[in-house]
């Protein structure tokens, strides 16, 4: 990922800001111009929940190579305590602690080393509670 | 009244223990633990350095602060494994705090004692009016080379103190330093491990420091060890914050809350903050702690800590640090800990 797209994405991936539609109070996570549901072009800013439970979950056996010295790990949908869902790693769990239903914490975390010259990405991951 | 408003410390769950790395170099892991007086050590994982490990202390820090991170005035981080050689770590912390970004960001350096530095600036700011809360962390993922002495202590963890003038749960009370050029460690731009001057790194520098700031401190308050419920020394290894304590008239029992080294290994600008923070956990209003900190190079800092009637009411508001060393701890062999810790070199993506 590029400098200035990581720098956009600073709200949502560093402290999990949200947009809630000003119309119909959709959230929306990542935030949008237009509200999916009603259309609507306003919204405020809310902050999600760390909290929720794995929706839905796969083990990662043959990752992108950067991510090769983290495998076998695990990717999940997470469902947070006010409905929104996400998807993220799940972070120090062996594959067979995380399954549907699994409790989970957002935590922040490094994402992405790329080469030595490049800019390190931060954001969340899911760790089981 | 100024001090500490919150703290927050984290504790990684990674671990490796002494006889994993004694048995890969063919040492004899029983006598490394009787001479260090260490079982085990933290690890951080892939996905950690200092930055995260700031942003997981500081989180737990306003937590018990019970404050808007928005109010912070400054974020100072003290560590030797700051991730970039030029872009600060507080740059990115203050952002996934919140805390920016009308905040001043720096980041200290000097070798174990960068984060008790952190923590003076941080309460000096308070102190003087210019700003109404301040965060100083001390953090590290330190390194040893493979088979050097310090693999078996060199770990990962920090902790975070905001301090403030209102809500005080622990007052600082009083600050002493005591620092000369002493080469016992050091690493130079582009060295990947710190070489150390063996024994030299005992007598001349870590107890002439801590020593010198300990007696420095307790002079300058008119206070006695015996006026103290808990001591905290910089923890290098298990030994010496023991001996530090003992030779300033501490006894055991004062000493062994904030003695967190025979479970973590030395989280090196984390040590010291670290070892306050297990002793604030379970501190009563009016209880005196004294901290001094050690960095090579080599310097102390001291302060004397007593403790208000609202510690009780914020102490559960985040993990314990102890808890954390007790929780949920993930232990890697040898091969792995050289993976999470770049020692062996991989194949270029």
């Amino acid at each position: 990922m590029i400098s200035p797209r990581y720098h956009r994405e600073i709200p949502q991936r560093y402290r999990l800001e949200a947009g809630r539609c000003a119309d119909c109070g959709e959230i929306h996570f990542p935030p949008r111009a237009v509200c999916r549901k009603c259309g609507a072009r306003e919204s405020t800013t809310v902050v999600l929940p760390n909290r929720g439970k794995v929706v839905t979950c796969t083990v990662v056996d043959i990752p992108p190579a950067e991510f090769d010295d983290q495998k076998p790990y695990v990717n999940a949908i997470v469902e947070l305590e006010n409905g929104v869902r996400l998807t993220c790693m799940v972070a120090e769990a062996p594959p067979d602690a995380v399954d549907i239903g699994t409790e989970v914490e957002l935590i922040f975390r490094r994402l992405r080393c790329g080469r030595e010259w490049e800019v390190l990405q931060y954001g969340y991951k899911a760790r089981v509670v | 009244m100024h001090g500490i408003v919150g703290w927050g410390s984290y504790v990684p769950r990674f671990r490796i223990k002494v006889e994993d790395i004694a048995g890969q170099w063919g040492a004899d892991a029983a006598a490394f633990k009787r001479g260090l007086l260490l079982q085990e050590k933290t690890v951080p994982g892939l996905d950690e350095d200092t930055i995260t490990i700031s942003v997981a202390a500081a989180k737990y820090a306003i937590a018990r602060a019970g404050i808007d991170p928005r109010e912070i005035g400054c974020c100072y981080i003290g560590s030797e494994s700051h991730p970039y050689a030029v872009k600060p770590s507080g740059t990115v912390v203050i952002d996934a705090i919140g805390a920016g970004p009308e905040c001043h960001v720096a980041d200290f350096e000097f070798a174990c004692k960068a984060g008790t530095e952190a923590m003076f600036v941080a309460y000096s700011h308070v102190k003087s009016g210019v700003m109404r809360y301040a965060l100083g962390i001390g953090a590290d993922t330190s390194q040893g080379a493979p088979g050097d002495a310090l693999e078996y202590t060199a770990s990962a963890g920090g902790t975070a103190y905001i301090m403030g003038g209102e809500n005080v749960a622990a007052e600082i009370v009083d600050t002493y330093s005591f620092t000369s050029d002493t080469p016992d460690f050091w690493r130079r731009e582009g060295e990947f491990y710190p070489r150390h001057a063996g024994r030299f790194t005992g007598e001349p520098a870590y107890f002439h420091h801590v020593l010198g700031a300990t007696r420095g401190m307790l002079e300058k308050s008119g206070l006695e060890p015996a006026d103290f419920r808990f001591a905290v020394f910089h923890m290098p290894n298990g030994k010496f914050p023991l001996k530090a304590g003992k030779e300033a008239g501490f006894r055991q029992e004062q000493l062994e809350q904030g003695w967190v080294v025979n479970l973590m290994g030395n989280t090196y600008s984390g040590s010291s903050p670290t070892g306050l923070a297990a002793c604030l956990d379970v501190a009563e209003p009016g209880d005196r702690i004294l901290v001094t900190s050690f960095g090579s190079g080599a310097g102390s800092d001291s302060f004397v800590i007593r403790c208000t009637d609202r510690i009780k009411e914020i102490q559960k508001k985040a993990p314990a640090t102890r808890d954390q060393l007790a929780d949920r701890r993930i232990y890697l062999d040898y091969g792995k800990y050289v993976a999470y810790r770049g020692k062996i070199r991989m194949n270029q993506l």
